[in-house]
């Protein structure tokens, strides 16, 4: 393997472990389903990027956050549920970024394509999914108390509006940084799917976290290294090798019993 | 010249209410409401169901608009026991988790998860437990030891004995007793039980039909009263008033 090869590899765990760590509490407070279509935001601004002819993870990253921000202030304004706002949001994008992006751009889009990347490239990514990874682990008991009660959360300084806002950017982040290997689809599946075993097999916040992270990293490098054997993209082979780790999880009592 | 101004400041209400309002959309849910609290208080808080107490309770820590005036005493420290969690219960949080995350956020020394413990009676066995696998008495006072935490000046209880056996109220009523009399702690509770004010609050708010009383527990409680908030005299009324 090429350095180059490896510092991807080192950036794919490093996203992995943001992904974990963010999708620990996406699937705490119930917005699963608002945590994967946030991904999809990404793909108008990919198809944008395509046509302005900038860089399109470029693109993705502004889409990406400029709708973090657009779901949090309707949430507000609204009182709906995150759910229903992303819901919202995740349509018309998939809509307006099946118009912009077309043939192989939107399938590489959608899937991921494996890149090399460059030094740089990588050295940024990683130092980016690592600052996630210490803002949810800096964030925890923040994000504990406002998951289990608004209330007590309000009346121990915590504002909660700003703490929403930090962690739906962090979301967009990790996604974003995902995009390349695993594509707009397939990220929100990287989120949810390990903290969805992670959940099933542990029973305290520090396990929930560090099994999460650990089974990303390892249903990332696992898809990454088995891709090109069996012939197909990095995203759904990840994807796939995260499903049966669920699977796995659903049948194994939990750890501790 | 410090002690005076300590000394002031205890003399000074623990909370001023001055013509509060709630409303959401067009419906008033609270109207016009002013009392004030003593430090060492009691407020119960009664009234039928949708009569506003638990959005009274939020309007004074401020998580709902309001129009009108809540005014806490410079200093204070506010413990909250909800009536219900935001999530469900089952959860990979043990008790001990629940616990430091609240001791963290407000930079409470690590000794004072145990000390809440050991007041609501909780011991090791069940702070290892996930929160899921509690009791709902044991699940209710894991709240209150969480409230306890960072040393608060004031208590707010939305229906804190609910679901919980008599045994589980007694003893949080006794610690409550004791919170008050021992450290001058201020405590407002909600509850649908007439011995609980007339056992334990020094006052107490009814509220009904966005009307309001305020006034100690034998001035407010007549049966004109009770008829105008519940329809009925009898409801809750488990114990005799206290002469």
């Amino acid at each position: 393997m090429t350095p180059l090869g490896a510092s991807t590899l080192v950036l794919s765990a490093a996203v992995a472990v943001a992904a974990g760590l963010i999708g620990a509490f996406a699937v705490m407070r119930r917005m699963t389903l608002a945590a994967d279509a946030i991904s999809h935001v990404a793909l108008p601004g990919i198809g944008l990027a395509l046509i302005l002819r900038v860089q399109p993870l470029l693109g993705a990253v502004v889409m990406l956050l400029l709708g973090a921000i657009s779901i949090w202030a309707i949430e507000r304004r609204t009182h709906l549920a995150t759910e229903t706002v992303t819901g919202v949001v995740f349509a018309g994008a998939l809509a307006v970024g099946s118009m912009l992006t077309t043939g192989e751009e939107l399938i590489d889009a959608l899937f991921g394509t494996p890149t090399r990347l460059g030094p740089w490239e990588a050295g940024l990514g990683t130092a980016t999914a690592l600052g996630i990874a210490a803002f949810i682990v800096r964030r925890r008991s923040r994000l504990v108390l406002s998951l289990v009660s608004p209330e007590v959360a309000h009346t121990s300084g915590i504002r909660l509006a700003r703490l929403d806002l930090e962690y739906l950017l962090a979301f967009a982040v990790t996604v974003a940084l995902g995009l390349r290997f695993l594509g707009a689809l397939l990220m929100g599946s990287l989120v949810i799917i390990p903290a969805a075993a992670a959940r099933r097999l542990t029973r305290d916040l520090r396990s929930m976290l560090g099994v999460s992270a650990l089974l990303a990293v390892g249903t990332t490098l696992i898809g990454i290294v088995l891709a090109p054997h069996v012939g197909q993209k990095t995203g759904p082979v990840i994807v796939t090798v995260a499903a049966l780790v669920f699977l796995a999880s659903v049948l194994r009592r939990r750890l501790g019993d | 010249m410090r002690t005076d101004r300590r000394s002031m400041l205890e003399q000074l209400p623990v909370l001023e209410v001055r013509s509060l309002s709630v409303s959401f959309g067009r419906g008033m849910v609270l109207r016009d409401l002013s009392f004030q609290l003593e430090r060492g208080s009691v407020l119960a808080v009664i009234g039928p169901n949708g009569a506003g107490k638990t959005v009274l309770f939020k309007a004074l820590v401020g998580m709902v608009r309001h129009a009108g005036l809540v005014s806490w005493a410079p200093g204070t420290r506010i413990g909250y026991v909800p009536q219900k969690l935001g999530v469900e219960r089952d959860l990979p949080l043990t008790s001990l988790d629940l616990l430091q995350a609240k001791a963290d956020v407000v930079g409470a020394p690590i000794d004072a998860i145990e000390s809440a413990l050991s007041m609501v009676g909780l011991g090791a066995a069940e702070a290892r437990q996930a929160i899921g696998d509690l009791s709902g008495g044991q699940f209710q006072r894991l709240l209150l030891a969480a409230a306890l935490i960072g040393d608060p000046s004031v208590l707010l209880l939305d229906e804190v004995t609910s679901g919980v056996d008599e045994a589980g109220q007694e003893r949080a009523f006794a610690l409550l007793d004791r919170l008050v009399a021992e450290r001058q702690r201020t405590v407002l509770l909600i509850s649908h039980e007439l011995n609980v004010v007339y056992g334990h609050a020094t006052h107490v708010l009814c509220l009904a039909r966005a009307k309001a009383w305020f006034g100690p527990p034998r001035e407010v409680l007549t049966t004109e009263t009770l008829r105008e908030i519940f329809g009925s005299t009898t409801l809750h009324v488990h114990d005799a008033p206290r002469s």
